[in-house]
């Protein structure tokens, strides 16, 4: 029962039409650094033009998908009204208003800093006050999401919270706390600068306070994936969820996991002990652990809902699964990047592999398989299914939603996989220019000129999905019923209350966040030599 | 939901995670701190303590006893790229003077046919590292180094400042159109060469790096010869002899014939 329909309609439009603007940015970035352009462009342009794209599709485009599933989920699996629309509300003009706020610098060029701030490097106060305002009006969403659950409890005390509503919450406890890192970050080191206050920055603290937001975000971004998976793909096939305390077990290990592991972005860098990026490493490896359980619950689900529709043989009834179906096709295509992009991801947590790609397009390449792949593809899945009932009109261009899905697929195998190798080769990333005459680098001139074609793949795909929900909202009307999320196989009728609630999580990931960041931080903070001074961007010269 | 209360160490739930949690911390601790560090020999641990206090990245002041000392004379000259760029006149005429001393063979011009070096037009901060390296035995020969010996820090910068000042002049195999080899455009990253160009100008120029144009392609060679062999070996943290080494000796001709033809 989505009552707040116009709420929930307003974070996707805003969220999808972020996505197509840095999309087109992305696939112009691809094409003028790949020897398919002569070189006859300012490179600021391309440093302004990353930086908006990464700051659009890393923070607006995700937060606002997840804030608005977020919202669906609420109504729909509590069968209630949102507690606090007006708040929420606050919370999307919030993120709306911080978007534009943030893009302004950075379009006329005076915070070119790339969505990871680098400091030394310093831009515009008011980009990074657009920042801090996206975070804000997402802790809202936080917040909100915990006080309905915390009401609906108190009204059904025998009742196990729907595991939609406690994956959600565990998405937005993991957001919570992953957004301090960057929000100390700005709030006590970045803006006093950027503002004149100071005019130097401990630029090592600033990095691990950053990687303390840079790797759990990611897994705030694939949150409303899995709990697609979970929760909607099974009963968009026609089938039942194999296990809904696997699937709980997979969100408490993201919530208490995903995020004392950030240092192994910082494997090259000589702020952090060697010791704590080993304990990072040990953990990043533990994460793939809930992975490794979502793939098994999925792929057995999938088993549930072909067997009865009549598949046989070991493995006959794969081909007996809806493949007509978009949720399918984008479910398999998910996996199949999440798996080659979850491969890629081992290497880099790997301290001694990560030294031969760090800082390469391979890590680019990596990134974009999984949350532009595996993640985003999910997302279009989302907005496929829940479109109808939004809108109260049918979608009825499978054929054009089945292209969509598989041109977005191709694209990012032929974007990332070329990406991938460069990286080996050596090649770095963020440059806007690499002189392909070069004979060192006259080799990854054919490899980047393949991946410019993928990014326009995806460009295509990404015109077809919103040719298809523009149309979706001209459609004739059609009743689509309540919104409803998979049913386990065995529905649970008491469950522990460890499974049922976040208190021990919660305190679990704090207290792994202090014993992998503590030291680090403390020391960082008490050091007065580690100051460097601060790089302006866009400042005269 | 349950009638036990979930903060408690009876509840198996409370006690199973935080038990797992904590115990993979620690061993994650122990290998990472412990462990891991002591079996690198090439950190020279002392202890548990010390180990624990390396890994976990506390600063510590690296020893000064145990630098490895040369067997050989290295050179004491600090290379500043605004060095000797700015030259007196009355530095330039004292120069021109001592430079009597000088002309049987770098020529009463700075340039000569003798196969020694030309120095008319070469940078000021270049001609006084030299000279200063002769005099410290940082680089030997048996006609420079006596001379060298003699002369004081004036005198050497004097010098310098004087054939920086005189005119670079051509020789007499003068071809502009010689096409440049491959090692001074590019380089050989695959051999860790970079391009010739990139210090020796062409493309940029680095301090203490010698203006090639118009020497002596016999002096070329000899000195990459000599920096390949290890016979010489002023040059600051082993730049020449590095590259050098990995040059082949067809390659050795080619830059000094290369170089000899341009102006």
């Amino acid at each position: 029962m989505l009552i707040n329909k116009r709420l929930i309609s307003a974070h996707f439009w805003l969220a999808f039409i972020v996505f197509g603007v840095a999309l087109v940015l992305g696939a112009w970035q691809m094409f003028v650094r790949s020897p398919l352009n002569a070189w006859h462009f300012n490179p600021e342009f391309y440093y302004r033009s990353v930086t908006a794209h990464g700051s659009a599709m890393g923070y607006v485009f995700p937060t606002l998908v997840a804030m608005g599933f977020g919202y669906a989920i609420t109504e729909s699996a509590l069968e209630k009204p949102l507690v606090g629309r007006r708040w929420a509300w606050a919370g999307f003009f919030l993120v709306a208003v911080g978007a534009v706020v943030a893009m302004i610098p950075v379009s006329v060029g005076l915070a070119s800093v790339l969505y990871t701030f680098y400091p030394p490097m310093i831009g515009n106060p008011f980009y990074y006050i657009g920042v801090v305002m996206v975070v804000v009006g997402s802790w809202i969403w936080v917040a909100l999401m915990s006080i309905n659950m915390a009401i609906w409890k108190r009204e059904n005390p025998d009742k196990p919270v729907p595991l939609a509503m406690f994956a959600n919450v565990a998405g937005s406890y993991l957001w919570g706390w992953t957004a301090v890192g960057a929000a100390l970050e700005i709030i006590f080191q970045i803006l006093p600068v950027a503002l004149g206050l100071k005019s130097t920055i401990d630029a090592g603290l600033a990095r691990v306070f950053f990687s303390w937001t840079l790797h759990a975000i990611v897994y705030f971004w694939l949150m409303p994936t899995y709990i697609a998976y979970y929760t909607i793909f099974p009963r968009a096939i026609g089938g039942r969820l194999y296990s809904d305390a696997m699937a709980r077990i997979s969100f408490i290990l993201f919530v208490v996991v995903a995020m004392p592991i950030g240092v192994h972005h910082l494997f090259a860098d000589p702020q952090v002990g060697a010791g704590f990026k080993f304990m990072h490493s040990v953990f990043t490896g533990l994460v793939a652990l809930p992975t490794l359980l979502t793939v098994f619950t999925i792929c057995a689900s999938a088993e549930i809902a072909s067997r009865l529709r009549g598949g046989r043989g070991a493995f006959g009834w794969v081909r007996a699964l809806p493949w007509q179906n978009p949720i399918m096709l984008a479910t398999a295509l998910s996996l199949v990047m999440l798996g080659f992009g979850g491969a890629g991801g081992l290497i880099n947590m790997s301290y001694q592999l990560d030294a031969s790609v760090h800082n390469t397009q391979w890590i680019t390449g990596h990134f974009h398989l999984i949350f532009g792949g595996a993640i985003v593809i999910m997302y279009f899945a989302i907005a496929y299914d829940l479109w109808p009932h939004l809108t109260g009109r049918a979608l009825e261009s499978f054929g054009l939603m089945r292209a969509q899905l598989w041109l977005w697929f191709i694209g990012m195998i032929v974007t990332t996989f070329p990406w991938h190798y460069v990286g080996i080769l050596g090649m770095p990333r963020r440059m806007a220019f690499y002189d392909y005459a070069n004979p060192a680098i006259s080799p990854q001139a054919f490899s980047v000129a393949m991946s410019a074609v993928g990014g326009f793949i995806l460009l295509i795909s990404g015109v077809l999905f919103l040719i298809v929900l523009v149309r979706g909202q001209w459609a004739a009307s059609s009743e689509a019923g309540a919104y409803r999320f998979s049913v386990p196989l065995h529905m649970p009728a008491r469950i522990p209350a460890a499974m049922n609630s976040f208190g021990l999580w919660l305190a679990l990931m704090i207290g792994l966040t202090v014993v992998n960041y503590g030291y680090p931080i403390a020391q960082l903070m008490v050091l007065k030599e580690t100051n460097v001074p601060a790089v302006y961007v866009g400042a005269s010269r | 939901m349950s009638d036990q209360p979930l903060f408690s160490p009876r509840n198996p739930w409370f006690s199973a995670s935080v038990g797992v949690t904590a115990a993979i911390a620690v061993l994650a601790a122990i290998a990472g701190l412990i462990w891991l560090p002591l079996a690198q020999p090439d950190l020279k641990l002392s202890g548990i303590w010390d180990a624990i206090c390396s890994a976990a990245g506390v600063p510590r002041v690296s020893s000064q006893g145990n630098a490895i000392q040369s067997d050989f004379k290295t050179s004491n000259v600090v290379m500043t790229s605004e060095m000797l760029t700015k030259p007196n006149q009355v530095s330039i005429g004292r120069g021109a003077t001592l430079a009597q001393r000088c002309a049987i063979c770098h020529g009463p011009q700075g340039v000569s046919d003798a196969n020694s070096p030309n120095l008319a037009g070469q940078y000021a901060a270049v001609t006084y590292k030299e000279l200063n390296d002769f005099k410290t035995g940082a680089r030997v020969n048996v006609v420079m180094s006596p001379f060298a010996a003699t002369m004081s820090n004036q005198d050497m910068l004097d010098v310098a400042a004087y054939y920086s000042y005189l005119p670079r002049v051509p020789s007499g195999n003068l071809d502009p159109k010689l096409a440049a080899p491959q090692i001074v455009t590019t380089g050989a990253p695959m051999r860790n060469i970079a391009p010739c160009g990139s210090c020796h100008g062409d493309i940029d120029n680095k301090a203490g790096s010698p203006w090639l144009g118009g020497q002596s392609a016999v002096y070329i060679k000899a000195q990459l010869q000599a920096f390949a062999a290890g016979t010489r070996r002023n040059d600051i943290s082993q730049q020449m002899r590095n590259i050098a080494r990995q040059m082949t000796a067809e390659e050795i001709d080619q830059v000094a014939r290369y170089y000899e033809a341009q102006p």
